[in-house]
């Protein structure tokens, strides 16, 4: 059993990886990962990932923020101190309809930022596990587990032939841990 | 995206020849990763000493209080909030630019939208110091915030349109701040895989140990989309509120209701001509040329004469409804502005804002480098003078002629609003430096399908209407950055 854990197939252009991904799935080579310097469309229909319900919470944060608005304001004006304004109304919704509006889009930014922070393992200071240093600037990379899918030779075949300009062999998971 | 082609009769967004995604991240990172230039050095020495002057005067107002400043009995508001609209309204263009352009699917917005919001969070922070720096009591600055009696006050006023600006202003500069944030973390993480030693150690932390994976950047697109679609109204929010400051008093020339509508065009106005006013100078410096072109030059003075002339408008109508209502102060407060002895601030203003931005018409002028930076400016100005010219001639004349007065501002409210301009710059040339000023992967998005190498793929394909390839190639002439002999050879 040899000691590599990733083959990595460095692409210099997204049609190509592209490609290339359709090629290890006619192939049945699982993939691991894609690591790419910008978002690629189309990408998350080919691996199976499924449909972001960011947009569902964040309709949740927000619909939090106009709740607690209100609330508050209302526990202000009406129950812990009223004031008199003219014979009016205590609880003057239409003058309170900015700053609800303001609480709603600031808890829904802040909840849906943070829940796509905490999704996707994002926070200061977290190391980053990064398994080829190009992958950010010009390189489209696809990395497979070398431990399931032992065919070495036909998967460096496969991503060779769709273009691949480079496949590395890694013995580590990250590079960046140095 | 790659495997699209674009029409062959939109104007490419990236020009040059043969660039690489390596490229790209090579000349946008080229200012942080090197040292600086000589001429980033003066700016930022001519900025610093602005931003001395800030602290100076706005120490010097904590100090002596705010009787430093040119106010008087009657005129109680001049240089500071005309200095905070000001700046709110400038960093109207940064959000604007990325969430109400990303919503159209306006892919020019890629290579200008970072340093944009950079600038939209600079405004606002120069907006909010003179908010805190005119409360005369800055330590209490938090009794703005709806704390409980215990601390010894009433709740705040949550009828008042100044308790609404807190919100509104807090909640856009923390918004604006995250999307700002987000969109940067893989740019950051760029540069994190390119540096060496303690940089690179910094820009780990700063990176939140962003990778790259599919699912993150499948996320993060959702995300950009959200965020955009609350943001776009949170644009127009804060400037509508911000006026509301004045439309809801009975101030004559302030108790309008356009104000609003007329406020938020202004406020757009004035961010893209600043955000012009900038990126001239940074595109020229920094040599990206190639990455804000003259099609984003032009597409820019296009929503600067539209919001322009909006406010054109909205000035005669002001006129007009004062002469239509009937009411004797109103139609006073509007002759008094055009021919009192505020007269020069109101034709200073007129010509700034509404007459000379209509040379934009002609494609000469719109399409000249030198012609779009001195109009930047000048709306700039203008835009500032609408400011003055609705706060202080509105109160120079009080109801009583006994109080009738002018307003002379003092060296501490002009160096307060120079030393902010330095402040501003400071904190802006300080992001050149640190950050890539161009937003890398949304620039590399749009290399495969935009650029003008990618269509010159095309048109040597030869599958293309003549026609189109003739107007598309015409089209590139205004472009400082695309050499017409490669397109005469074909």
């Amino acid at each position: 059993m040899s000691n590599i854990k990733y083959i990595l197939g460095s692409f210099g252009d997204p049609d190509e990886m592209l490609h290339g991904i359709e090629k290890l799935k006619e192939n049945n080579i699982s993939i691991y990962d894609v690591y790419t310097p910008m978002p690629i469309h189309g990408i998350e229909a080919k691996l199976g990932v499924k449909r972001s319900r960011l947009d569902i919470a964040a309709f949740f944060f927000g619909i939090t923020g106009t709740i607690t608005m209100l609330t508050g304001v209302y526990l202000a004006t009406v129950v812990d101190w009223p004031l008199n304004i003219g014979g009016k109304t205590h609880f003057a919704l239409p003058d309170f309809i900015p700053i609800t509006f303001e609480l709603t889009i600031l808890f829904c930014a802040f909840g849906l930022v943070g829940s796509y922070y905490a999704s996707t393992h994002l926070f200061p200071g977290r190391a980053p596990r990064v398994m080829d240093l190009r992958a950010t600037d010009d390189r489209f990379i696809i990395a497979i587990d070398a431990k399931t899918n032992t065919e070495h030779e036909k998967i460096d075949e496969l991503l060779k032939g769709a273009g691949a300009l480079e496949v590395k062999h890694n013995e580590r998971k990250y590079v960046s841990y140095e | 995206m790659s495997g699209h082609n674009e029409s062959i009769l939109r104007e490419p967004l990236i020009t040059g020849k043969d660039i690489t995604y390596a490229q790209i991240t090579e000349e946008i990172l080229s200012p942080v990763e090197n040292k600086p230039n000589k001429a980033w050095w003066i700016g930022f020495i001519l900025a610093l000493c602005g931003a001395t002057l800030w602290v100076v005067s706005v120490g010097y107002t904590f100090w002596f209080g705010i009787g430093s400043w040119g106010l008087n009995k009657t005129v109680g508001w001049a240089w500071d909030i005309t200095g905070f609209v000001w700046w709110v309204g400038i960093g109207h263009a940064g959000t604007l630019i990325s969430a109400v352009l990303l919503l159209f699917r306006q892919n020019w917005r890629n290579s200008i939208n970072r340093s944009a919001e950079a600038m939209t969070i600079f405004a606002v922070i120069c907006a909010a110091t003179y908010v805190v720096s005119h409360m005369g009591r800055p330590w209490l600055a938090y009794w703005v915030l709806p704390l409980p009696n215990q601390f010894g006050s009433l709740w705040v006023n949550f009828n008042s349109p100044l308790v609404w600006d807190m919100f509104a202003i807090s909640t856009y500069f923390s918004v604006s701040l995250l999307f700002w944030y987000t969109g940067l973390l893989p740019d950051i993480a760029t540069i994190r895989d390119r540096a060496t030693g303690v940089r690179k150690k910094i820009y780990t932390i700063f990176s939140f140990g962003w990778t790259g994976s599919v699912k993150t950047w499948q996320r993060f697109e959702a995300v950009s989309l959200i965020l955009a679609g609350i943001s776009t109204p949170l644009v127009l929010s804060v400037h509508t509120i911000v006026s509301m400051d004045f439309a809801t008093s009975v101030i004559p020339g302030w108790h309008t209701t356009i104000f609003p509508p007329y406020f938020v065009a202004g406020a757009i106005f004035s961010g893209f001509a600043m955000v012009l006013t900038l990126l001239l100078v940074v595109r020229k410096v920094l040599g990206l040329e190639n990455y804000i072109t003259m099609f984003h030059i032009e597409s820019m003075n296009k929503i600067i004469i539209l919001t322009g002339s909006i406010v054109g408008v909205a000035y005669l109508t002001e006129f007009f409804i004062a002469w239509y209502s009937g009411s004797q102060y109103e139609q006073y407060a509007f002759i008094n502005r055009a021919t009192g002895p505020y007269w020069w601030a109101y034709w200073m203003m007129m010509t700034c804002n509404v007459i000379s931005p209509q040379l934009l018409w002609f494609k000469k002028v719109r399409t000249s480098i030198a012609a779009t930076w001195i109009l930047s400016i000048v709306v700039n100005i203008g835009m500032w003078f609408e400011r003055f010219v609705i706060i202080v001639t509105s109160l120079h004349r009080d109801y009583l002629p006994s109080s009738w007065t002018m307003f002379y501002p003092t060296w501490v409210d002009v160096g307060v609003f120079v030393g902010s301009i330095g402040v501003f710059f400071t904190l802006f040339l300080l992001f050149l430096r640190v950050l890539p000023s161009i937003a890398i992967a949304e620039v590399k998005m749009i290399l495969k399908s935009a650029s003008e190498q990618s269509k010159m793929k095309l048109i040597k394909e030869g599958h293309l209407d003549k026609e189109h390839v003739a107007e598309y190639i015409e089209s590139l002439e205004k472009f400082d950055s695309v050499k017409q002999e490669e397109y005469a050879k074909i």
